[in-house]
């Protein structure tokens, strides 16, 4: 078992626990007393803990090195999967994979992002993060789903496209948008699930469903909070106020209307036990398969674009206000940005 | 580097998103900003000449008047440098004989999530308004280009880095309504670092709400083409910049996804020169030709005449 930073107390009372274990087998006392207090202990502290995470500790969360990633989901909730692979232009692109499934005897197309599981597979993902031909590959998948009328399940989990030299010879952007545009249109049911990080336009690039989910303890926004403190904070050290700022927790984006709904996770997170969590996934899949599959495809794409055209906060008819006096503190926040220098108060 | 020094430093997300108060210490700004006329609070040195402001441009350090400046549709006419020029400029030349209607132009924003960094996104807001005299980022027109009839979206770099927030979005799907409903051209001049931060999520989804729209213009048969200037950069290139009919764009523009400072540090190599500028998208296969902004309004009037002109 891994700890998080904020699992410490945790973390202590099951070193405890062992402790109390060991010296019972070896003085060969009764600890069962001791034992099942410090398991009280653990059920408290895990009730306190997980029932008020900060924006920041979601975020750890979503990062969870034992977090279940794509092809776990696909294993668990598939009875069949045959996997696709290439862009067909340039290469396969292994931080994105897809393929044919069957759910509950449903035919699908399941397409997602992968992490690694460990330090070489992660490399070899390149840590979930995809070039163009990941998006490519993504949409040639979604477009054969969309020929043989079969139900398109993305699963998002990337800390963002990948910004390199040849990602952007290749046309990063242009890939990413293409999406967009062509996942408007798409005549099947489309449904989105981000169950990791959903960092920016690296998400949304296999993001526009008819649903979009979260599961509880991911993010999904415009930033990730570190790049987000070292840009408007010039300093990596306000990752923790940035999370709150950007408003990126499951909480957060469904309460703005931005996210259809939210899956539960089973506590401590997805990892804590990855069976149950997929069954919440699948059961999730599957009925509003159900209920997408009613519509007929022109109404599905134009609530589809409903529903996105509607998304924005601005005032309707707005006005400079002539009076206003520029706030005090602007000239230490440019005094500071000029020398670089890391701000510690505010 | 060059002179993106600036811009890389403050405006790089994993995407190169938003840079939020760099505008005002870009080149072409600060002049612009003291001749509106009026809503100037601004306290730039002031240079002023009898025939009007000088210009120096960033390229070559050569120093011209307004009026020089000006008279080449804001071309430096000693090296070429396309000067970074707001929605305004734009129109005056675009536009025959700079007639255009504004459209939704009392759209403005709104600080939802009460964004607090190390100022507040209201705070960037009205200091952004009062030095621009706009309200946000975009500007919509309606004229006619060469005798063609084209709704313009324009983006302004002084506001906040173009950064593209609740409101852009929104004025472009309008802009995209009203040209399906008049039957005319639609043009987006990109010009931005990006989504806005502050605006986070919602930001991120305007990528989503456009990309949406545009799909409602193509089922029209209306064109779209998109013009991307220096710089377009993050989430307006994956999306909107990047889906014209034709993509076109003014040469040596900044164009791409991520910015070359956080390429650079990904890859931990010097990028190549003319990395991610016009001429190398061309090359790749990502714009469908470089126009200069002199020869700008006819060629945006000879390809919208194909699209929609009635055949001889
Ligand atoms: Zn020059």
């Amino acid at each position: 078992m891994q700890f998080l930073d904020f699992e410490k107390p945790l973390e202590e009372l099951y070193a405890q626990i062992s402790k109390m274990r060991e010296l019972g087998e070896k003085n060969k006392m009764d600890v069962r007393a001791s034992v099942r207090e410090l398991e009280l202990a653990v059920e408290k502290t895990r009730e306190e803990l997980y029932n008020n995470l900060t924006p920041w500790q979601r975020v750890q969360l979503s990062r969870h090195p034992e977090r279940p990633y794509t092809l776990f989901y696909i294993d668990q909730m598939c009875s069949g999967f045959t996997e696709l692979f290439g862009d067909r232009q340039v290469a396969d692109d292994k931080a994105m994979v897809g393929g044919m499934a069957t759910i509950e005897g449903l035919p699908v197309m399941i397409i997602g992002q992968q992490k690694g599981v460990n330090t070489k597979q992660r490399q070899y993902r390149n840590f979930g993060m995809a070039n163009p031909e990941g998006y490519r590959k993504a949409l040639r998948l979604m477009k054969l789903a969309e020929k043989f009328q079969r139900p398109i399940i993305t699963l998002i989990d990337t800390p963002g496209a990948y910004p390199g030299l040849e990602a952007e010879e290749r046309g990063q952007g242009e890939a990413i948008a293409r999406n967009l545009f062509e996942m408007v249109n798409l005549r099947v049911p489309v449904i989105c699930v981000i169950i990791g990080e959903g960092a920016s336009g690296g998400a949304l690039g296999i993001g526009i469903g008819d649903r979009v989910a979260m599961m509880e303890n991911t993010w999904y926004t415009v930033i990730s909070p570190e790049n987000c403190s070292t840009i408007l904070w010039r300093s990596w050290d306000y990752k923790v106020q940035a999370a709150e700022q950007l408003h990126l927790t499951s909480t957060d984006m469904s309460r703005f209307g931005l996210v259809d709904d939210v899956l539960p996770e089973p506590r401590g997170g997805a990892h804590a036990a990855p069976e149950e969590m997929a069954k919440t996934l699948k059961t999730y899949l599957l009925r509003n398969i159900e209920e997408l599959s009613k519509m007929n495809p022109d109404e599905r794409i134009a609530k589809r674009i409903e529903k996105f055209s509607n998304m924005g906060f601005y005032q309707e008819h707005a006005e400079i206000d002539m009076n206003y006096q520029p706030e005090p503190e602007v000239k230490e926040v440019k005094e500071h940005k000029r020398h670089g220098r890391k701000r510690k108060s505010e | 580097m060059d002179r993106f020094d600036t811009q890389l430093l403050y405006g790089q997300t994993w995407y190169a998103d938003s840079m939020p108060t760099l505008p005002s210490r870009t080149m072409s700004s600060t002049w612009f900003r003291r001749i509106k006329q009026g809503i100037t609070t601004t306290t730039g040195e002031k240079k002023e000449t009898p025939d009007g402001l000088w210009f120096k441009c960033p390229e070559c350090k050569e120093t011209v008047t307004q009026q020089e400046l000006k008279a080449n549709d804001f071309v430096c006419p000693k090296c070429d440098y396309h000067t970074r020029i707001n929605a305004k400029e734009y129109f005056s030349f675009l536009f025959d004989e700079g007639q255009y209607t504004e459209l939704f132009s009392e759209i403005g924003p709104k600080d939802e999530l009460h964004f607090v960094d190390v100022k507040p996104y209201s705070s960037r807001i009205q200091e952004a308004q009062l030095n621009t005299g706009l309200l946000d980022s975009m500007t919509v027109g309606a004229g006619k280009v060469g005798g063609q009839p084209m709704v313009i979206a324009c983006m302004n770099f002084n506001f906040i880095g173009g950064s593209m927030g609740s409101v852009m979005g929104e004025k472009i799907s309008r802009g995209i309504d009203y040209a399906i409903e008049h039957r005319m051209s639609f043009m987006i001049i990109s010009k931005s670092g990006g989504a806005r931060m502050m605006e986070s999520a919602f930001s991120l989804m305007q990528m989503a709400k456009t990309s949406a729209k545009l799909t409602l213009l193509a089922k029209a048969g209306l064109p779209y083409i998109s013009l991307c200037t220096d710089p377009t950069t993050g989430g307006v290139t994956a999306s909107f910049a990047m889906l014209g009919d034709i993509n076109i764009a003014e040469p040596k523009a900044l164009i791409g996804f991520a910015g070359p400072r956080v390429i650079k540090e990904t890859i931990k190599k010097d990028l190549p020169e003319g990395f991610q500028r016009s001429e190398f998208l061309l090359e790749h296969g990502f714009l469908d030709f470089i126009v200069h902004r002199k020869e700008l309004k006819n060629r945006l009037a000879e390809v919208c005449s194909w699209f929609l002109g009635q055949a001889a």
